[in-house]
């Protein structure tokens, strides 16, 4: 496998155009390395997710909230959400690691337009109306294959733009006799909006087929299946798709309501086992893929620093994004901790964010999928060049 | 031969402005486009789905009795003994409240003779979204469009607004219910409680006693001026402090007349300051009047015009209309008859060309009325779940999106397909001549590709899911 591709490096790099040496190289392209992002939305508790439990300042702020002794050790600093078994295995195997401080460069506490920054990878709202995996498939499609797919019933903003992407969601299936797939493709032949996303729905559906994500469509349709079962089978679904021979490299799906104003533990603990779940359903999906794998979990904002007055936490800034696969490199935290002591809190109610988000996701596009430095500051986030990529991840 | 101007204006009618052609919809408006429309707007408001007429305080009694026997059977751990599982009763409450409710909701759309006016109560009822995601409002979403918005939906905006925002749905949804003033009287009660039971070692109440800022934020940024309007993190703070003690009855409230209750010892004390305005009103007024305010701001009618642009028009909405469209709701002080009327009467909102993509809700809605069917149980829906769109259940407070982007997946696009095959099994010996319907559902829009791949369908089934799966058809 690696002979043809070492070949076709040198060739290219010698300025050969060898179309016979292109092929070869396309059938055996390293298309293996995969990207997946969860969005984690409604402003996910990052000091739930990883509560600080070595931080002097954390019990007094979070009161009733404060998780002690139920939470999965990571090292004496941090500590895990119990529902995060999966993730906590994963950490214990170097193949975890969490970025406790990371944010968006926006501010404004506001669900939609903090979605927004996060999905766009612009640094204002408004700015750009396609998302920054969109715009990455954009960049890796100038020099090789590839290919990118949403899990769930709604097109995220992270997916949407110019470059062509799929999406999936658990159904019945195509009837593979009908006629009218074909009759549909040919009536929406001048049609830029439906055309071009029924061809990509049908040709889904046919590795739906073949990936046994269709078998998952089943399982999931009796009402019996629920919570983090369901979680679980749409991670296997969507690593069925990845694994497949003309499968997705780079996907995203979400994971909803995180926006926990009002009695949060109980509610944070599912959210989270669904997380937990999607995550446990692709490790074990992937099987040997998962070492060529990187999965960044991110929400839109953090909450609060101290507990508000109804069991919950409000709108924050800085949260925890989790960083998960094998193709990880074991360590530590990534990025600082800016601790919760009060002078440090952000305007005097929030995590301060020691991270922008844009350079995480810099750092491990850079060097897991080898997006050029030039594409990374300008077309997938705009006019960042001076937010470096963290290098050093994978 | 091009169609006339008014035949084209009468398919833009039926189906931009109402909810999709019904048989002989189009050749009806066609005799008089402009009554057609004006006389669908009246001051009693939308019309009511005929469901089983619950009120939110039934709703409210209902749900509570359930929850009271979970929280019986865990403490008598009785649960696998009694006949009825409380907790599966509670969920089966749940399903058939809201399955009732929005299935009645979706039988109006698709019977109504008013789709313009049906149209018009969805866009406020999403404007002011609550969400059956929260599963202690689940049940109260219908009676709470029904109470609280559809009767004032051609009235003023500040009535609509203040009954949205004190109805219990949205005090429950948005965390409201159970927000208190710091330096209240019953806060004071409760820290000197703390203190006493830290004493005593007593665990602390799992019910918090502060302030809770969430529905402040999100009236101001999703339902008056608009994330831009010009509000700080201060302002959204002491608006929420003007808004403690606005609540819902709870079981120990005997003597609540209504479900919403002004507990006087959960509010803050003291005068607030919003965007730049002083309210030293007592009480509940203080919230009332600041309400009043944020729905006169300039930047209100701009924000909320610009959304009604966008749904009845293009995602990217012509500034002229929505400038047009917030002059006559400055001018007229909200009067949301007025801006109704004004959308009628605005060129732009005629534009020829289907720029907008339907949602699901829409498609469906479209579908059965193009089709004379009407949905015979809640199951027949599940459509909606599967296209990311469950009636009632919109994924958060901004409620469903109104641009194309979210609702055009390629997986929707199959799945729609195969809702159209399906639906055009069903609707069988319903249809005589598909070529008929064709032109009948879709009036002027209907294309000559359209229609020449319809009349070339080799069974009535397929002619029809082409109809419904037209590149006309999936827009308005």
């Amino acid at each position: 496998m690696t002979g043809p591709i070492l070949l076709n490096r040198r060739a290219l790099t010698a300025g050969l155009a060898l179309p016979f040496f292109a092929r070869v190289a396309e059938a055996a392209a390293p298309r293996s390395k995969k990207f997946v992002v969860i969005i984690c939305r409604g402003g996910m508790d990052g000091l739930s997710v990883a509560p600080p439990v070595g931080d002097p300042d954390y019990e007094g702020l979070r009161g009733g909230l404060a998780l002690g002794e139920g939470a999965l050790t990571l090292d004496g600093h941090f500590a895990l959400n119990p529902a995060l078994t999966t993730v906590h295995a994963l950490a214990r195997a170097g193949q975890a690691r969490i970025a406790p401080a990371v944010a968006s460069p926006d501010r404004a506490r506001s669900h939609f337009e903090a979605q927004d920054v996060l999905e766009t990878g612009a640094a204002d709202v408004y700015a750009t109306a396609s998302g920054w995996l969109n715009r990455t498939v954009s960049a890796l499609s100038a020099t090789r294959k590839i290919e990118a797919l949403s899990v769930g019933a709604t097109a995220p903003l992270i997916l949407r733009g110019p470059a062509p992407a799929a999406s999936w969601s658990p159904g019945r299936g195509v009837d593979t006799t009908a006629r009218l797939p074909t009759l549909l493709q040919d009536l929406y032949r001048d049609d830029p909006l439906l055309g071009p996303a029924l061809a990509r729905g049908l040709q889904t559906e046919d590795m739906a087929r073949t990936t046994g994500a269709t078998r998952t469509a089943d399982m999931l349709r009796p009402a019996a299946a629920q919570g983090r079962g369901i979680a679980r089978e749409m991670g296997v679904a969507l690593a069925g798709f990845l694994n497949a021979p003309d499968g997705p490299q780079l996907a995203a799906v979400s994971v909803d309501g995180f926006d926990t104003h009002a009695n949060q533990t109980g509610a944070l603990a599912g959210r989270l086992g669904a997380l937990d779940a999607l995550i446990e359903g692709l490790h074990s999906g992937l099987g040997a893929e998962w070492s060529n794998t990187v999965v960044l979990a991110v929400t839109e904002f953090g909450r609060t620093a101290r507990a508000n007055g109804t069991g919950g936490t409000d709108h924050g800034t800085a949260s925890t994004a989790l960083l998960l696969g094998g193709a990880l490199k074991p360590g530590g935290i990534v990025g600082d901790w800016p601790t919760l002591r009060q002078p440090a809190l952000f305007e005097n109610r929030d995590v301060a964010p020691t991270l922008d988000l844009r350079a995480l996701s810099k750092g491990l596009l850079a060097e897991h999928m080898g997006v050029d430095r030039r594409a990374l500051d300008t077309l997938i986030f705009p006019d960042s060049a001076s937010t470096r990529p963290l290098v050093g991840l994978v | 031969m091009a169609p006339s101007r008014n035949d084209l204006n009468a398919a833009i009618a039926v189906t931009r402005f109402g909810l999709g052609a019904r048989q002989g919809e189009i050749a009806q408006a066609s005799r008089n486009l402009r009554a057609y429309l004006m006389d669908q707007i009246r001051s009693e408001g939308a019309d009511l789905p005929q469901g089983d007429r619950e009120t939110t305080a039934q709703r409210l009694v209902e749900f509570r009795a359930y929850r009271q026997g979970i929280e019986q059977a865990k403490a008598t751990a009785a649960m696998s003994d009694t006949a009825q599982d409380p907790v599966k009763g509670a969920q089966d409450l749940i399903r058939e409240n809201t399955g009732g409710d929005s299935l009645a909701r979706t039988r109006l759309a698709v019977a109504t003779e008013a789709g313009f006016r049906e149209r018009w109560a969805l866009f406020w009822a999403n404007h002011f979204t609550v969400s059956a995601t929260k599963a202690q409002v689940a049940t109260l979403v219908g009676p709470y469009e029904a109470e609280a918005i559809r009767p004032h939906v051609f009235g003023r905006f500040a009535d609509l607004l203040t009954a949205a925002e004190t109805h219990p749905a949205m005090l429950l949804y948005l965390d409201q219910a159970q927000s208190m003033g710091p330096n209240s009287p019953a806060a004071r009660a409760a820290a000197r409680g703390a203190t006493r039971r830290a004493q005593a070692d007593i665990p602390p109440p799992r019910r918090g006693t502060g302030l809770n800022e969430n529905l402040a934020r999100e009236i101001l940024e999703l339902h008056t001026v608009g994330i831009d309007g010009g509000y700080s993190q201060a302002d959204v703070t002491e608006f929420a402090r003007a808004l403690t003690g606005l609540s819902v009855a709870g079981p120990r409230d005997f003597d609540a007349a209504t479900p919403v209750v002004f507990r006087d010892l959960a509010h803050e004390p003291g005068d607030r300051t919003v965007m730049g305005a002083r309210y030293s009103q007592p009480g509940r007024a203080q919230a009332g009047a600041i309400l009043r305010d944020l729905a006169a701001k300039p930047q209100t009618a701009r924000f909320v015009c610009t959304k009604i642009a966008r749904h009845f028009v293009a995602d990217d909405p012509p500034a002229a209309l929505v400038s047009a469209l917030a002059s006559v709701w400055i001018a007229s002080g909200g009067d949301l008859a007025r801006v109704a009327e004004a959308l009628v009467d605005a060129p732009d909102a005629w534009r020829p060309d289907l720029s907008k993509f339907k949602t699901p809700y829409e498609f469906v809605v479209s579908s059965y009325r193009a089709l004379g069917l009407q949905p015979r149980g809640p199951g027949q829906l599940a459509i909606l779940t599967t296209l990311g769109q469950r009636t009632f259940a919109a994924p958060s407070p901004k409620g469903w999106p109104d641009e194309a982007g979210p609702w055009i997946g390629s997986d929707a696009l199959v799945k729609r397909m195969q809702f159209a095959q399906a639906l055009a099994v069903a609707a069988g010996p319903n249809i005589q001549d598909p070529d008929m319907l064709a032109r009948e559902t879709l009036g002027a829009h209907l294309s000559t590709a359209s229609a020449t791949a319809i009349s070339r369908a080799e069974s009535r089934a397929e002619a029809v899911a082409i109809l419904l799966m037209t590149p006309e058809f999936q827009r308005r």
